[in-house]
């Protein structure tokens, strides 16, 4: 299990390799990646810049992993966040999750980004051609979290 | 945390993304006062300082605290030494 954030890039194969590298029980890794888009609210988004809690972020990243461990038959989890400056096309977050099935693979991976959405303090900061501007947080994420309860 | 804080009446306060822009700053270090007991407390004493703490903390206002690192509600208690900490609903992933 591990939690990593970073400025730089990730190389999303070479992180699902080394999760299950020499593990013979994993018969499933499931994987997310989530990218920075060129567009939000109607408007182009230029650049972003993401803001963290340090040490909070950690700790939380690592409560939701273990409640996702709780939930689910899984054998390993790994969280990667980027802070920093972000441009469309940009990776942002990976999340991979190896078990013996797909099942609890995509359920635990899909349950880690909804967690990590609404749980982990996390803040983007667009600009746009109006200037900059803090993304809001949408209900649909708190929905999309609430229904794991 | 000074390992001292906790003796000493203080409160480490950090502010994260728009309240920290609101508020010009990252945090601060509170000498704990004697009617703060909660966060609700804590909220209460801060909009009292006048704006910006007034309109930014104002209720109904999107705000999250958290104590210690791990997310509160109005009824954490706030001790000597702890570290509170304010800003918007998360935006991350």
């Amino acid at each position: 299990m591990a939690v990593r954030i970073q400025t730089q890039d990730f190389d999303a194969g070479a992180e699902m390799a080394a999760l299950r590298k020499g593990d013979a029980r994993v018969g499933a890794v499931a994987s997310f990646i989530g990218v920075v888009r060129d567009l939000n609210e109607g408007d182009r988004v230029r650049e972003m810049t993401l803001e963290h809690y340090p040490g909070m972020t950690e700790r939380a990243l690592e409560k939701i992993v273990a409640e996702a461990r709780s939930r689910w038959d899984i054998y390993d989890a790994l969280v990667v966040h980027r802070v920093g400056r972000l441009q469309p096309t940009d990776q942002i977050v990976l999340v991979v999750v190896t078990s013996a099935h797909r099942s609890e693979a995509f359920q635990a991976c899909e349950f880690l980004m909804d967690y990590l959405k609404t749980r982990a303090p996390f803040w983007k900061k667009e600009q746009t051609g109006q200037g900059g501007r803090w993304v809001e947080a949408r209900a649909a994420d708190d929905a999309a979290a609430e229904r794991w309860n | 945390m000074k390992p001292d804080d906790s003796r000493l009446g203080i409160l480490q306060v950090r502010y994260f993304a728009r309240l920290r822009e609101a508020f010009g700053s990252d945090g601060e270090r509170l000498a704990l006062p004697d009617e703060v007991r909660d966060v609700a407390g804590l909220v209460a004493w801060l909009r009292r300082r006048g704006e910006p703490w007034e309109r930014e903390l104002a209720p109904g206002r999107p705000v999250r605290v958290a104590v210690n690192q791990d997310m509160a509600e109005p009824s954490t208690p706030v001790r000597s030494g702890d570290e509170v900490a304010f800003f918007p609903p998360v935006t991350g992933g």
